[in-house]
């Protein structure tokens, strides 16, 4: 394709291509800063297309497509071309990965030992993510957590952290400008803007972390704890999770070695402030 | 070299994986994955001295192919619990068939649908037990639905509730429009037990069926990957019987697919270096048609012959229906748009 791209996250090597510059441009800023080996091969190919030549120009709308095609995922207005090309590499990982369990799961680590946040889109796992990579801990990711089925170590997929409406200001406030992308305003998942993941959380994404603490973040409701059972955990994964059912018996043994090696909590917060506490308490009672 | 002649080429073992550029491996594993091959090719090369990531996503795919492998073959076990204890008796088709019967081309092969044949009078009875058994209809319109019940080979597809996996019910091999009729009565009374107890056809019927699907039947699509399937069948059949293209040139005969059969022979040849027995090794000057349709995919996975593409499958059309007939489909099917 016209316009391509190699990208580094985590265990994935991206190829990249793209019928226009502009997404691949946004792309190149946004990973700078990501290890780069040209000459390694690919093991995911991302493309982002026009549907009919002239819509490159004309009322031009990035369709996404790849390794795997969704046919009915709508395209986005080349405006949110990077919109549509970190979605492609989701979805890219999301179908075809299978050396590891790929849990829909934020997670950060401290110490070898990882925090694994799953939730619906909503819940904050992402901001909580963010905020705590901020802080004292390394940001492994905010879209995909992966389990090595043999040691069941999680592995870090720290791409651009998505930051949706409110987490923009938030986190914006804290962090250096040149860590942010656009601001993608109007999207359909509304405004959205990328973090790039501190350098150091960069230079450890091939580190493992052994999985400490389960949290289920609700967003909303007044400050609550409550602990969950392995049965609970098991079933919530098992639909976080996108290749569970592919992985076939290698999947039901990491994910049951999972929940019966980490402590599982719900937790519910008003606003990010008591979400980190309540992590941090938790942290110190269980895992610290 | 394009990558998908390197593809080929590696699959054919005409060309050492080791001499290949870090690089070229993108548009190898492109072009597998669109041909829906890259765990074919991830067994072929399973020895082969390999850049580590390559060496490391190939065995990945081995591993996703034994998973999916374990439960087609467990698919085929929810039909024969469906329907034996009523003494329906079915036959396996294509990857099910060649998983059943461990054939060489099951070796890291996609199986998509779980395909089975019936006699061509147990088949309301077949979809009654398969409703009964928590199969339902795939949400279709009511053309789509009466055009298979009246003119296809097989039933409306079914998809299991629970299961999500599709199952395709046959009565015979080709449409009933369609200008070639094999004996679909022949093709079930001839089938053999396979290894796993399951009903399959004899070889040379399953390389005429596999052969007719290619060419008789379908624009091409996954042409690599049926053209492979046929490829290494033929070579193995032939080689534990040596009659055997003796009996596939009677079998094609008797089902009316000469043509299509000696044209898979041919281009496995030309693609896969097959070697034919004498009768068998003609050459034909429209193969290089099929050829260039088989190699018309880019090192991103695309096609890169729209109008070929689009020729091929008006030529499936044709080959599937009468003119008038088609004519009323295709203004039908327009008029949805």
């Amino acid at each position: 394709m016209k316009h391509n791209i190699r990208i580094a996250v985590g265990p994935v090597q991206f190829r990249i291509g793209s019928d226009w510059a502009e997404p691949i441009d946004a792309l190149g800023r946004l990973y700078a800063g990501y290890p780069q080996d040209d000459a390694r091969p690919a093991e995911a190919t991302v493309r982002l297309f026009a549907a009919r030549p002239w819509r490159r120009w004309l009322r031009p709308s990035v369709h996404i497509g790849g390794d795997f095609i969704v046919p009915d995922a709508l395209p986005l207005p080349l405006s949110m071309g990077l919109l549509a090309a970190e979605m492609a590499m989701n979805l890219q990982v999301a179908l075809g990965w299978r050396r590891h369990m790929l849990l829909h799961a934020s997670a950060v680590a401290r110490d070898g030992r990882a925090v694994i946040l799953s939730g619906e889109s909503g819940s904050g796992k992402s901001t909580l993510a963010a905020l705590l990579g901020e802080g004292d801990w390394r940001l492994m990711g905010d879209e995909f957590t992966l389990i090595d089925p043999e040691g069941g170590d999680a592995f870090a997929f720290p791409r651009a952290v998505s930051l949706k409406n409110e987490a923009i200001a938030e986190v914006a406030a804290q962090v250096d400008p040149s860590r942010l992308g656009p601001l993608l305003a109007g999207t359909p998942k509304g405004d959205i803007r990328h973090l790039i993941p501190r350098s150091d959380a960069i230079a450890a994404m091939h580190e493992p972390a052994r999985p400490a603490l389960l949290l289920f973040p609700r967003f909303g409701g007044k400050a609550a704890i409550e602990a969950m059972g392995e049965g609970e955990a098991f079933v919530r994964l098992t639909e976080a999770s996108t290749n569970y059912v592919a992985l076939g018996e290698a999947g039901y043994a990491a994910l049951t070695r999972l929940v019966r090696e980490t402590p599982a909590f719900g937790i519910s917060y008003p606003d990010s402030a008591t979400g980190l506490a309540l992590v941090e308490q938790l942290w110190a009672e269980t895992a610290g | 070299m394009s990558a998908v002649r390197t593809f080929v080429d590696l699959l054919a073992g005409r060309r050492d994986p080791a001499a290949l550029a870090p690089l070229d491996w993108d548009g190898v594993i492109g072009v597998a994955r669109s041909e829906a091959m890259l765990a074919t090719l991830a067994h072929r090369l399973a020895e082969a001295d390999l850049p580590p990531t390559v060496a490391a996503l190939f065995a990945d795919q081995r591993a996703a192919a034994a998973v999916a492998r374990r439960q087609a073959l467990w698919e085929a076990e929810m039909a024969r619990r469906a329907l034996a204890p009523a003494g329906i008796e079915f036959v396996l088709l294509k990857g099910a068939a060649y998983a059943a019967a461990d054939m060489a081309c099951s070796a890291g092969r996609q199986i998509g649908d779980l395909d089975i044949l019936v006699l061509a009078h147990d088949i309301r009875r077949a979809e009654n037990l398969l409703l009964k058994a928590g199969w339902e209809w795939v949400k279709s319109d009511p053309y789509d639905d009466a055009y298979y019940r009246e003119h296809m080979h097989e039933l409306p597809p079914l998809i299991h509730k629970t299961r999500d996996r599709m199952i395709d019910v046959h009565h015979t091999i080709l449409p009933r429009t369609h200008r070639v009729t094999p004996d679909a009565l022949a093709l079930m009374s001839d089938a053999v037990t396979s290894g796993s107890g399951y009903a399959v056809l004899n070889p040379a019927d399953m390389a005429c069926h596999c052969a007719a699907h290619m060419l008789a039947d379908g624009d091409l699509q996954g042409g690599l990957r049926n053209l492979w399937d046929f490829h290494t069948m033929t070579r193995d059949f032939a080689e534990a019987g040596p009659g055997f293209w003796d009996q596939l040139g009677v079998r094609a005969a008797l089902h009316g697919l000469q043509s299509a059969v000696h044209r898979a022979a041919r281009l496995s040849r030309d693609l896969y270096g097959a070697a034919l027995p004498s009768g068998w090794d003609r050459h034909d000057p429209t193969d290089a048609w099929f050829r260039r349709r088989l190699f018309a995919r880019d090192d991103w996975g695309r096609v890169t012959d729209p109008l070929l593409e689009q020729a091929f499958y008006i030529r499936s059309h044709w080959l599937r229906m009468p003119p008038a007939m088609l004519a009323k489909h295709l203004w039908t099917k327009w008029r949805k748009r």
